[in-house]
């Protein structure tokens, strides 16, 4: 049960010469603690940006296989012709990557650290005062959601976990078709169960992400800081309600073929 | 009883008129050449307010500086705990404030039995220290306009006082602390945490160092410098029952004492008039409400005793408001002594109030009508917090109770003008030392005065001192005198490992404690002093045959520690009351029922003992010898105390 | 002196970390406490388990305090897994028994920080705080040097707001209680403190940077749980947490030749 010892005793003196060499100003902001954490609140709005804008998007299901499809379409011409077709896709697709995978870093990265900063744990139970069930868990809906993001890839833009038939009508994946994909994966009640599932840790995610990100960043202010709970909670209930409609709309037959 | 002064116990009082002394001093002082500074190593003990300001600007100034502390931080030093204030002749109010009414205040507070040349260089200094700890950081309270703010305090007409809301003291060793911190980083202190010093070493009647103990290895260690600074606080802790810390104790000052520095006025103890009263036997300390409640809360007892009814239910004209009544001009605001004793009186006359009729009422309910409950909440907040915490009962609807307690001890190292011990190279500075209080402290001065010493007087004094020593060798510590006191350390540390009796240590000050409080406390008398005095030795005999301390001497042992430090309060507390029973006067902390006037009021006896008593160690507290300090009034007069 | 007025509790049961030093393997011990005074402190109540260990013989449960007035910050005991017990904006010393009830089970245990190393049973080294108030925590304002205290005007919201961060203890039961042994919050009370005052604006950016890299080297990483403003007995707010991030962030890109222009 020893903790690390570092009382080797005699005098303290000296303590602030530090020759440190200084990395490049960015590098070097982001090897600390505080840094890493301004890099995930950042890299956490991008991404919050992107699933509230993909969950709008796919509202457009509701209006039908045209409307959908074409906004899929729509995204693929994004900025055409300044651009040619979908290379504007693949640079917010690039971005996003980049973001997903700063985010991952620094969360690996802080997630070391703090197990180093207590390496030996508490030996009786701990009685928590205020730190949320979505604070604590964190780590874990990070990582389902991180898990989930591949399946869904596999599922909706890859298509080798799609609906695995032989025809459209009994179920194929049909690029361009991405109405007809969501509603034929959809139709498979552990796999509808799996997107309500992923959402929900999503949500909590985003429940203790978008208040933290405004201490992480240090916007803090006695004007604005009572309704960083509310935006919190606005956010992660509208984003977890919109995309978990999408597979009980199709299991329940309001968006069909 | 005077008898003819001591050559040792020259104050060296600059010459001149009383406002021009420091400067005199300082420009007829010995310099030592900043390169030259480095060549010096200075010894700082403790690191509170005093011994923090000073280990910082003598480290500073290029000195080589060694400080010690006992604690695991120097953040943790009980200056920490003061509350109210700070006081300083700014007269930032306009209300007629300057250093000679400081100076004057403060003489007059000590009861005319401080040195005049002292107390002035106090005052004058008071200044720098609020510019000191305002660039610092310290986050004194403000007004709308920005600028500082005061308040009033007993013993003064004009408000003076800075304070960082309740945690004044907190805020200001914060501020040394901070200080002493960056030159710990820069390299310019050398930190010992968790060291306790356990006996000077006087070489050719110089001190050439200390011997200090690791309270987490037990290993003994000595160090010589050019000078030791002792800034380690008061005695008050020989009452066992204090607002003291719990490990606040007399050693360094007690061991120094031993090797040749003499002991002044160990009688002068204050007792704080606003303490919650203790509540049951348990009870391991008492806790101090800070002075500046006495501000706004009106002291009250029933009129009649044995009243029980709860405060609300007692009208106002069976009420017996006792500060007013008996001061009408200074009031709630009486000094800390006057208020202490009208307490203890309204208590033992039978009008205490309170589950154990041990208190007297500190009343809020006119202030809050006055001002309103947010203004008084502004002011003592924290203060009604702490007191709800620790009572159970909320001071916004019934009166707080408070009872005076031990808080501060006047008494102290013998020091000159300089800070010097009759031990040269030996310095005591901030409430180790008795210098500038005479027999009672104001409130808001203790803060004060640590800090003059540390930043303004010693950085001084010590060059004086230090200038003619350069390049000439210092005793090391492999000098036998250094062995000698290692040797004793060790064996006494045995000596309480081995006892093997059957008390703790904790029980043997726990009945010091009762002794000391009841003969020689707020009120003394001939007859108590001397049942203390033939109570004391067979109870420190016991204490040496029948000490049980469990544990080891190789690893952090607390029992251990105390142990040490309840056998100097033991032969402190002797020494104690012999010089309240020496002093046949009543002045100040330092009441004799035998000497009192018609109302009760403390009766000095200027002819025989306008002097400060110095005792000499002769291997026995009980046989420890009286020399003498006569103290030359050239600027004020004597008088009577009035704050009627 | 005198006979408590107060209720007793009765049969309490102590399970207290006992641990003989630095490297020693530690384990809970059961003792029990028969009877004592609501009254009494919870520091009291392990001074009368104390007395009676001596009286046995055995050794005293080595815990640190000294103030008993919550201000030392000495005070250090994690209790039934709350760090300084179950009463809010309360450290240990000012916890009384009359917060518990008769037949509890108390659990006792240090913190727990790698960087708070345990040196015996309850008493741990807290010395990191004081490498990082050494980094930066202070102005530099050498004695002697200072000019009238009035001259440069702090607005009374910003004395407030300073003293409502300076009001630390340095106790560490902001790392204690953070479920990633994190310092931030008393790292940025004294940023906050400092940085929030007209006289430590000179030294702003250096202050925020070596401090929080300092902090960096011996505790974990925020993750805005709150729990050390839950735990902090001078209930500081953790939007100091965000100043601090604030300034570090301005550290790193602000050009400091232009400190005195905003």
């Amino acid at each position: 049960m020893a903790q690390t010892t570092n009382t080797t005793r005699g005098p303290v003196t000296g303590t602030a010469h530090r020759a440190k060499k200084r990395k490049p100003f960015l590098l070097d902001l982001y090897s600390t603690a505080v840094g890493k954490k301004y890099v995930m609140a950042i890299t956490g709005v991008l991404l919050i940006g992107f699933v509230i804008t993909h969950m709008i998007g796919n509202l457009k299901m509701y209006l039908g296989k045209e409307d959908f499809n074409h906004y899929a379409e729509f995204l693929r011409e994004l900025l055409v012709p300044i651009l040619p077709r979908t290379v504007f896709l693949w640079i917010l697709r690039g971005g996003l990557l980049g973001a997903v995978v700063l985010h991952v870093h620094a969360a690996y990265g802080l997630t070391l650290l703090n197990r180093g900063a207590r390496s030996v744990k508490y030996q009786s139970p701990r009685d928590y005062q205020v730190a949320t069930f979505a604070s604590r868990t964190m780590r874990w809906t990070g990582i389902i959601v991180f898990l989930f993001v591949f399946w869904h890839l596999a599922d909706l833009t890859w298509g080798t976990v799609n609906a695995l038939g032989t025809t459209a009508a009994d179920g194929v994946f049909v690029r361009g078709d991405a109405y007809g994909n969501v509603v034929r994966s959809f139709e498979r009640p552990p796999v509808a169960l799996l997107y309500i599932v992923a959402n929900i840790a999503l949500g909590t995610h985003l429940f203790h992400g978008v208040w933290s990100l405004f201490q992480s960043i240090g916007w803090s202010s006695p004007r604005f800081n009572k309704w960083r709970r509310w935006l919190a909670t606005a956010i992660a209930t509208i984003v977890v309600v919109g995309n978990v409609s999408f597979p009980i709309a199709v299991l329940a037959g309001i968006v069909g073929q | 009883m005077t008898t003819a002064t001591d050559p040792r116990l020259n104050s060296k009082i600059p010459e001149g008129p009383i406002a021009d002394k420091w400067n005199n001093f300082k420009e007829d002082m010995k310099l030592v050449n900043p390169n030259n500074k480095r060549k010096f190593k200075i010894i700082v003990i403790g690191t509170g307010l005093a011994g923090a300001s000073a280990a910082a600007t003598l480290a500073e100034l290029g000195y080589q500086v060694d400080a010690f502390t006992f604690h695991d931080s120097p953040r943790r030093a009980h200056s920490i705990a003061a509350q109210g204030g700070i006081n300083a002749a700014k007269n930032y109010r306009g209300d007629g404030d300057s250093v000679h009414r400081l100076f004057y205040d403060t003489i007059k507070g000590g009861d005319f039995r401080s040195r005049e040349g002292n107390v002035h260089r106090l005052a004058e200094v008071s200044v720098d220290i609020i510019d000191q700890m305002v660039a610092q950081g310290v986050p004194f309270a403000r007004e709308y306009g920005g600028l500082l703010d005061n308040r009033s305090f007993g013993g003064a007409q004009v408000s003076r006082t800075f304070y960082a809301r309740g945690q004044t003291g907190q805020q200001l060793l914060l501020g040394a602390y901070q200080q002493l911190a960056r030159q710990v980083g820069l390299g310019g202190v050398n930190l010992y945490n968790r060291t306790e010093l356990v006996d000077t070493v006087v070489v050719d009647g110089r001190c050439a160092g200390i011997v200090v103990r690791d309270l987490l290895t037990g290993e003994l260690q000595s160090h010589a410098a050019h000078a030791v600074v002792l800034a380690t606080g008061g005695y008050g802790n020989v009452f066992f029952l204090s607002t003291n810390a719990m490990q606040c104790n007399v050693t360094a000052a007690w061991r120094a004492h031993r090797k040749g520095a003499m002991f002044a006025n160990p009688c002068y103890t204050q007792i704080h008039p606003t303490c919650i009263p203790q509540s049951d036997p348990t009870q391991s300390k008492l806790t101090l409400m800070s002075e500046s409640l006495r501000n706004d809360g009106r002291v009250w007892v029933p009129l009649n005793p044995g009243d029980a009814r709860p405060a609300a239910q007692i009208p106002e004209n069976e009420r017996d408001y006792v500060l007013e009544r008996l001061y009408p001009s200074f009031g709630n605001l009486a000094p800390r002594d006057i208020a202490s004793r009208a307490a203890k009186r309204a208590v033992d006359s039978g009008r205490g109030v309170g589950p154990l009729k041990n208190g007297v009422n500190l009343d809020f309910a006119a202030a809050i009508e006055r001002l309103g409950k947010d203004v008084v909440q502004e002011r003592y907040g924290n203060l009604f917090e702490m007191y709800e915490r620790i009572s159970g009962e909320n001071p916004y609807d019934t009166p707080m109770r408070i009872y005076p307690a031990t808080h501060y001890t006047m008494g102290g190292l013998w020091v000159d003008y300089e800070l010097q011990t009759t031990v040269p190279g030996l310095y005591a500075a901030g409430e180790a030392n008795f210098s500038d209080h005479g027999a009672n402290r104001l409130g808001a001065s203790a803060l004060m005065q640590g800090l003059a010493d540390g930043y303004f007087v010693l950085p001084y004094t010590i060059g004086n001192e230090l200038a003619p020593l350069l390049n000439k060798p210092i005793p090391g510590t492999d000098h036998p005198a250094f062995k000698l006191a290692e040797q004793e350390a060790r064996d006494r540390y045995s000596r309480y490992l081995g006892t093997n009796g059957k008390r703790s240590p904790d029980w043997f000050h726990r009945e010091l404690g009762k002794i000391i409080w009841d003969n020689c406390g707020m009120e003394r008398t001939e007859a108590g002093l001397n049942q203390a005095l033939a109570d004391l030795p067979p109870l420190y005999e016991e204490f040496q045959s029948d000490l049980r301390v469990t544990g080891g001497g190789d690893s952090i042992n607390q029992t251990l520690e105390k142990a040490g430090r309840v056998d100097d309060f033991f032969q402190l507390g002797m020494l104690m009351c012999r010089d309240a029973l020496e002093r046949n006067e009543s002045c100040g902390g330092h009441f004799r029922t035998e000497y009192q006037d018609d109302e009760g009021e403390a009766k000095r006896d200027d002819e025989n003992f306008a002097h400060v008593a110095a005792w000499e160690w002769n291997g026995d507290p009980m046989s420890a010898i009286r020399n003498v300090e006569p103290l030359e009034f050239e600027t004020v007069h004597l008088a009577t105390r009035s704050y009627k | 002196m005198t006979a408590s007025h107060g209720e007793h509790l009765t049969n309490l049961t102590l399970s207290v970390w006992r641990q003989k030093g630095p490297d020693a393997a530690g384990a809970f011990e059961s003792y029990r406490i028969d009877s004592i005074s609501d009254e009494a402190s919870f520091l009291e109540m392990l001074d009368v388990l104390n007395e009676k260990l001596i009286d046995e013989g055995r050794d005293a449960v080595t815990f640190e305090h000294d103030c008993r007035e919550g201000i030392c910050g000495s005070c250090s005991l994690m209790i039934d897994g709350q760090a300084h017990g179950p009463q809010r904006g309360t450290a240990t010393c000012q916890l009384h028994m009359r917060k518990f009830k008769s037949g509890a089970n108390i659990v006792i245990e240090p913190w727990r920080a790698t960087s708070f190393p345990i040196i015996k049973d309850l008493m741990v080294d807290r010395s990191a705080f004081d490498r990082i108030i050494e980094s930066g925590g202070y102005i530099t304002s050498q004695t002697g040097g200072a000019p009238d205290a009035n001259l440069v005007p702090v607005p009374k919201p910003v004395a407030d707001a300073a003293m409502d961060s300076a009001a630390c203890i340095g106790c560490g039961a902001c790392v204690a209680a953070c479920p990633n042994g994190a310092a931030n919050l008393f790292t940025a009370a004294k940023v906050a403190h400092l940085n929030l005052l007209p006289q430590g604006q000179a030294e702003r950016y250096a202050r925020a940077e070596s401090m929080v890299e300092t902090m960096d080297e011996y505790f974990g990483s925020c993750t805005n749980h709150g729990e050390c403003e839950a735990a902090c007995p001078k209930e500081i707010s953790i939007d100091v947490i965000a100043l601090m991030n604030k300034d570090y962030r301005k550290a790193k890109f602000a050009n400091r030749k232009e400190i005195a222009r905003s």
